[in-house]
């Protein structure tokens, strides 16, 4: 029986490899203003 | 570190160093809560002690269990370690003074009055004015002069209420587009704006030039107009709602939000979403906590803390309800991207306020970013000189998700990067401090935001 379901998920450990472009965007300054979430930022990463 | 909590009928488990999300059943659940302490032997008595009367549960498949929880932690999917406090500091180091991002203020004025207002009407605790061009093509300059390799900038036009000085932005905005391909750049404008000055002219040449526009709305009506009224007195919803429509009609699909701040007026606040969406046709929503010095009577109580908290799941289990009758909406907290989301690196890093990313005033000073702006201790430098106060840098240079020891047994801190230090230093005097207020509100919104990726999943 199927107890546990692993959802597919970029591995962070893996991304220490390649990370680090700095072209995305900056945490801030799209929508919120008022709070800092680094989630819903996009990898724009060209060579991952 | 794991988290394991219980939502909308699911057990959730995530893994926070590898970024894994499990989705399990409720035997799963209590073996992975046990497997740090106890042996398998004693996990399957323990187990088997809580749910040997059901069918479905044997020794033996209870001890297959306890072994796909081992080989899920062996493949680093389950209790990773934390290794990540050594690069924490790395990616901003290497970055050296790169920046890449400008909160241009074109325009310390407003034409609303809003009570509630960080930025005090517009006006940052100081005397009103306008952005020059000149000011406005130095900040530009200084943007691709400190960009280094970053071919992405972005400049956000902010207030006050930069309509007010919208032939300004349209000169700074055509004297970047006239630079960028030579300089090897790519400008990503975003308009904030609360609407009263929007006509025609702004439209078309927000839809052309503004990869995201950020539209002020707090809802209801009654709501909106509570707190955001002209200098007479008078609300502002009639008046830009329908302005707010047509633009985001035209805007063929490019980005926008209607952006809303909610306060102890609506901790009931997806009722203000709700209506954006069911009654006015808005699609892309974003609602915020007010940020306002304590005592303020705007500011959110504690039990209104628990209020939202609720309201986070309502909206959830509201959005997956839209999702399936095929007619979506999306809130900015609640974009996940599970596999093409952000690296390591920018998960560790923090916002990048006070050093990738800094707020210009009308007089060309640099602040750490626009929360900043009117404390006087917190300038930076300006556009002409660049940074001066080099050790206020290194002070936002240091903050990242392993900067404060608060944070250490968080399993949310590779989600918000250490938060916000402007909401930090609000709450605590320090852009060290921890914004525990906010740090729940946070997590709720990421615990709601996976569990609709689970949600989603399971509905496939």
């Amino acid at each position: 029986m199927e107890r546990i379901k692993t959802l597919e998920t970029r591995n962070l450990c893996e991304s220490a490899k390649n990370g680090g472009c700095g072209e995305c965007q900056t945490s801030c300054q799209s929508a919120c203003k008022t709070s800092c979430g680094v989630a819903n930022q996009k990898c724009e990463n060209t060579n991952k | 570190m794991v988290h394991q909590y219980q939502l909308n009928g699911y057990n959730i488990v995530l893994d926070s160093c590898s970024g894994s999300i499990h989705v399990v059943d409720e035997v799963a659940y209590d073996i992975i809560a046990l497997y740090p302490d106890h042996s398998a032997d004693e996990i399957v008595t323990t187990i088997m002690e809580k749910y040997g009367h059901r069918d479905d549960v044997t020794e033996a498949e209870v001890q297959e269990c306890v072994e796909a929880v081992e080989g899920l932690v062996k493949a680093g999917k389950l209790y990773t370690k934390d290794t990540f406090a050594d690069i924490a500091g790395t990616f901003k180091e290497r970055s050296g003074d790169v920046v890449k991002a400008l909160c241009l203020h074109v325009a310390h004025t407003c034409n609303l009055n809003c009570s509630y207002c960080f930025a005090s009407q517009g006006k940052y605790h100081g005397d009103r004015a306008l952005m020059s061009f000149e000011v406005g093509k130095r900040a530009l300059d200084f943007l691709m002069e400190n960009s280094g390799h970053r071919t992405n900038l972005e400049v956000d036009f902010f207030g006050g209420e930069p309509l007010m000085n919208w032939d300004v932005v349209k000169q700074l905005v055509a004297y970047a587009r006239s630079v960028e391909k030579e300089r090897g750049k790519n400008f990503r404008f975003t308009l904030t704006t609360n609407g009263v000055l929007i006509d025609d002219d702004v439209i078309e040449f927000a839809n052309k030039e503004m990869s995201n526009v950020v539209l002020s709305l707090d809802g209801r009506k009654e709501i909106h107009d509570r707190l955001r009224v002209d200098y007479a007195g008078n609300g502002s919803y009639e008046r830009i709602v329908p302005k707010f429509q047509k633009m985001v009609e035209s805007r063929g699909g490019k980005n926008y939000y209607m952006r809303g701040t909610f306060t102890h007026a609506n901790p009931d606040f997806t009722k203000d979403l709700f209506h954006m969406a069911d009654d006015l046709g808005f699609t892309e929503l974003s609602m915020e906590p007010v940020v306002c010095a304590a005592g303020d009577p705007a500011g959110l109580t504690p039990e209104d803390l628990e209020i939202v908290k609720e309201q986070y799941e309502i909206l959830a289990k509201d959005m997956l309800r839209r999702d399936k009758e095929g007619k979506p909406i999306t809130f900015y907290h609640y974009m996940l991207d599970l596999t093409g989301g952000p690296c390591i690196y920018k998960r560790v890093s923090g916002c990048g306020s006070g050093t990738e990313y800094m707020a210009v005033t009308p007089w060309g000073d640099l602040y750490p970013c626009h929360q900043f702006v009117g404390g006087e201790k917190y300038k930076l430098g300006n556009i002409w000189d660049g940074v001066t106060n080099t050790a206020l840098r290194e002070e936002f240079r240091s903050c990242n998700a392993y900067a404060r020891p608060e944070c250490a047994d968080c399993w949310a801190k590779l989600y918000c990067s250490g938060g916000c230090a402007a909401n930090a230093y609000h709450a605590t005097g320090t852009i060290r401090g921890v914004y525990e207020a906010g740090c729940e509100l946070f997590k709720k919104r990421i615990e709601c935001a996976i569990m609709m990726k689970v949600a989603q999943e399971d509905q496939q």
